[in-house]
């Protein structure tokens, strides 16, 4: 059942790497995951690699295979064609640290910028009321995982490193979107920061980050677009920012 | 060698999962300055896997329900071996817990009337589980990792730095709690990233580490659970109660082999899958035990119409707690009506409209069409026992959660023991981590409070530091990935789900053995992000842990939930009333009985003394209670 595949892992650290090449093998049913803990096991005890879940839950072993960013523990051998050549290397958008592992800290600054969620004072444990349907919209962007393929394989931080300062990139455009979207919460002009300090108008919208989105959240089409749309005739509009919260007080 | 890193806080969470940032959470809030250890990345802990939901007797879809009921169910599916106390608390703090998520911005499924919707499983007498389609461990990570970034932003506000009050220090492995003139004094670690060193004074420490599935060959869990709270816990001088309980979940994937093990979540049973053997019968009916037959339905036309009306009708078989049903399948499987893989079929095809499938089991759906190429709205799902959790774990005083025997250290969540008994029922431990992590936030500002903190000295400094460059000292020693599978070999085939006397001896030999050889294990390459090197210290955490399981199982001479013994058939009153606590005395791991706290009249009169008899000696069952 094992067949050979040739792997192509890049090995190295911050000041310089390159491809190695390994012939290791492959049972069925494997992913590109367990054929990497198989050359870790047996070839080179000390490969770097993040996972964790290894069931495409938990956004850890996020890498690029064969140039395109993916999910080891989700990416097939089967997959491949026989005699494929298969290359492994480690986000390009974010510096590495070692091997296939980056340093995604990036990400946790993003996150301590954008604005927390916050509940309206009035509303005691238990007492929130909110129709299935106005969750639906938010819960969408919370089955985000936090693998950071989006941000890895947006261009407009991928090949622009001077740009990172001022873009907070498709997973936190999606996170201001779900607060935006959350019937409950209270804070206002959510849409209008996106815009003005999160760099939401830099980006073009060429769906990169949908293609790769693991989890299939339609970050483009739900999130960015929406908010790009309505930036400008919400941004002034109080009577309108009430209405989209006023559904909380049904039921 | 770098210099050394030094840190001072009031206390040190180490684990970042749901248990551990509850616990963070309330100790901040308690104006204490808290460091979160985190072995991953922040927010990828093991909590992300649970998915059917967190059990709260909120009573939002059956009115029913109350904190007696959830009380009454949890003893029961811990066949009574659960510390009382821990049970009640947790039964009546679960719906608090549940609100408070949803006022940090957690957004549960809803019912008609708008209110937190709430499932049936598995053992849970009415619909309890607060849910987020099957992604709820996810919702309740990331809820609270939110939670403590908006208390970052706050003190980002207020003093100018956001890691002024609550730091995580992500990717960092901690090797050994220190302390001083018999109490906590604080940890001691190293960066996974560069394998520097790191030293926390802290006079309180919590560990919310999680299980140790890893010790296993087929399991549910990730890399992390490796025991690693548990073993520091016992080398600190703390104490292991029941490491013989191990719950084996009954639906993990058995096929392809990569994924073997890999959870298919009791919401697919709850929701109406239905468990079948190669023959085609819905084989649970067989294996109702004693005990639960008034409860669940011994006909398909009284479990089917249960789904429809639950006050009229008995639960389907396929609900019955854990620990059954993976018997169940193990028996079938051996009789020779398994797949060829070694599993029996899962079906929700045949019962739920494919929309319905995909809407409320989104990431089951998922998870089997990319992993096994199944669609789970078209074809049965091929599943099997896999080693899912232990209920064992550091004895704790249930209001504090601090550890038994060891001022300053303090444990919640899956580490800790007694809460579960001898088996835990779905959606108990979601709960378990939220009422038990505050509850150790809590315990753990109070002995902050009231404490005066030791200082680390030097000498213990030294003996951390050497013990973590001990293995890279060596040469052509021990391999630690293969000591690893040795390891996992011994527990599966020994110490599994199915037990005898002769064997457990035969693994506790074993597991001394590979102990042994794991003194002498040499790392290649240096400290920079080096697997080899982190499972070098991750394998003898396993190995302690291993140990305190084989000796308390070949201790308990008879079966009980998540410990089944070949030679000991059928629970023992006598039995019953006793836990096994582990210890560490240098050198091994000693096994001992200790009594297990009698009910209070209080509780002891929530159930029908018929129900009890079941479980309790007549002289238990005439004294009504201990007070």
């Amino acid at each position: 059942m094992a067949r050979k595949v040739n792997l192509r892992i890049w090995r190295g650290d911050s000041t310089s790497g390159s491809l190695q090449n390994v012939e290791v093998d492959a049972n069925e049913g494997e992913v590109v995951l367990d054929v990497i803990h198989r050359v870790q096991a047996t070839q080179m005890g000390d490969l770097a690699v993040r996972w964790n879940c290894k069931a495409g839950k938990c956004g850890s072993c996020s890498m690029e295979i064969n140039g395109k960013p993916r999910l080891a523990c989700m990416t097939r051998m089967s997959s491949f064609e026989e005699g494929e050549e298969i290359t492994v290397t480690p986000l390009r958008a974010f510096p590495v640290i070692k091997d296939l592992v980056a340093d995604v800290s990036f990400n946790y600054k993003k996150a301590m910028e954008i604005p927390a969620y916050e509940h309206p004072a009035d509303l005691g444990p238990g007492e929130a009321r909110m129709e299935q349907i106005d969750v639906e919209r938010s819960q969408e962007f919370r089955k985000c995982i936090e693998c950071f393929l989006c941000q890895d394989t947006c261009h407009v931080i991928r090949d622009h490193e001077e740009n990172k300062k001022s873009f907070a990139g498709p997973r936190f455009f999606i996170r201001i979107a779900e607060l935006d979207m959350h019937p409950l919460d209270m804070l206002k002009n959510r849409k209008r920061t996106a815009q003005e300090e999160h760099g939401l108008g830099m980006c073009n919208i060429t769906k990169c980050c949908t293609e790769v989105c693991p989890e299939h959240i339609r970050i483009t089409d739900n999130a960015i677009i929406p908010m790009k749309e309505r930036v400008v005739d919400v941004k002034y509009d109080p009577a309108r920012w009430l209405g989209s919260k006023i559904r909380r007080r049904e039921g | 060698m770098t210099e050394l890193e030094r840190y001072k806080y009031d206390v040190l969470v180490i684990g970042a999962g749901g248990a551990g940032l509850r616990a963070a959470v309330e100790a901040r809030e308690a104006g204490l300055r808290v460091a979160i250890i985190c072995k991953s990345l922040f927010g990828k802990a093991h909590t992300v896997m649970a998915e059917g939901g967190a059990a709260a007797s909120m009573g939002n879809v059956n009115g029913g329900d109350n904190w007696q009921v959830h009380f009454r169910d949890t003893m029961r599916g811990g066949k009574f071996l659960n510390h009382y106390r821990m049970a009640e608390l947790h039964a009546k703090e679960s719906p608090d817990r549940i609100y408070e998520l949803e006022m940090w911005g957690a957004l549960f499924d809803r019912t008609k009337e708008g209110k937190i919707s709430q499932r049936n499983f598995g053992g849970h007498e009415y619909p309890r589980l607060a849910h987020v389609g099957d992604r709820t461990g996810l919702e309740l990570i990331r809820t609270m990792q939110q939670k403590i970034v908006q208390l970052q932003q706050k003190d980002a506000r207020e003093y100018g730095n956001a890691e002024a009050n609550i730091r995580v220090f992500a990717e960092l492995t901690i090797t050994e709690i220190i302390k001083e003139s018999g109490k906590v004094a604080g940890a001691y670690g190293y960066w996974r990233e560069g394998g520097n060193e790191v030293l926390f004074e802290a006079p309180a420490v919590v560990i919310a580490t999680g299980g140790v599935g890893k010790t296993f060959k087929i399991t549910s869990n990730s890399w992390e659970g490796t025991g690693d709270g548990h073993a520091l816990a016992l080398k600190a001088g703390a104490n292991l109660v029941d490491m013989e309980f191990l719950q084996f979940h009954p639906t993990g994937m058995v096929w392809p082999p990569s994924v073997r093990g890999i959870l298919v979540t009791e919401s697919v049973r709850g929701e109406g899958g239905v468990l079948t053997n190669t023959l085609g019968e819905r084989f649970m009916f067989k294996y109702i035990p004693e005990v639960f037959k008034d409860k669940y339905a011994d006909n398909e036309e009284e479990a089917d119409r249960w789904y429809l009306d639950q006050d009229n009708n008995r639960r389907p078989p396929e609900l019955l707690p854990r620990d059954e049903v993976a018997r169940a399948i193990n028996s079938e499987v051996k009789a020779g009506r398994g797949t060829e893989h070694g599993g029996v079929f899962l079906d929700v095809s045949k019962r739920i409209p494919a929309d319905v499938i995909k809407k409320r089991l989104p990431s089951m759906w998922h998870q089997f069409y990319e992993l096994a190429g199944v669609d789970i709205t078209k074809e049965a799902m091929e599943v099997g026992p896999t080693c899912h959790y232990v209920m064992g774990g550091v004895e704790v005083e249930p209001d504090t959660a601090a550890a038994v025997g060891v001022p300053g250290l303090f444990a919640a969540g899956e580490v800790a023991g007694g809460m579960h008994g001898s088996n835990r029922l779905g959606g108990n431990s979601l709960s378990d981590l939220l009422v038990f992590g505050r509850r150790a936030g809590m315990g753990a500002a109070a002995y902050v409070k009231g404490s005066t903190p030791v200082a680390v000295s030097e000498a213990s400094v030294k003996a951390a530091g050497d013990r973590i460059q001990a293995p890279f000292t060596r040469v052509g020693g021990e391999n630690a990935y293969s000591l690893h599978q040795e390891l996992q070999e011994v527990t599966h085939n020994l110490v599994g789900i199915i037990r005898t006397g002769s064997e457990l001896k035969d693994a506790i030999g074993k597991i001394a053995e590979i102990r042994k050889r794991s003194q002498n294990v040499s790392v290649a390459g240096d400290r920079k992000f080096n697997p080899g090197f982190h499972l070098a210290f991750d394998l003898d955490n396993m190995l302690l842990v291993a140990e305190s399981t084989a000796k308390s199982a070949i201790a308990r001479e008879e079966s009980r939930g998540g410990h089944t013994r070949d030679d000991f058939p059928g629970m023992n009153d006598k039995w019953r009333q006793i836990n096994h606590i582990s210890s560490y005395n240098g050198s091994e791991v000693v096994v001992r009985e200790q009594k297990l706290p009698a009910l209070p009249k209080e509780l002891f009169d929530l159930f029908d003394v018929h129900e009890l008899e079941k479980y309790m000696t007549s002289e238990e069952i005439a004294k009504g209670g201990s007070n």
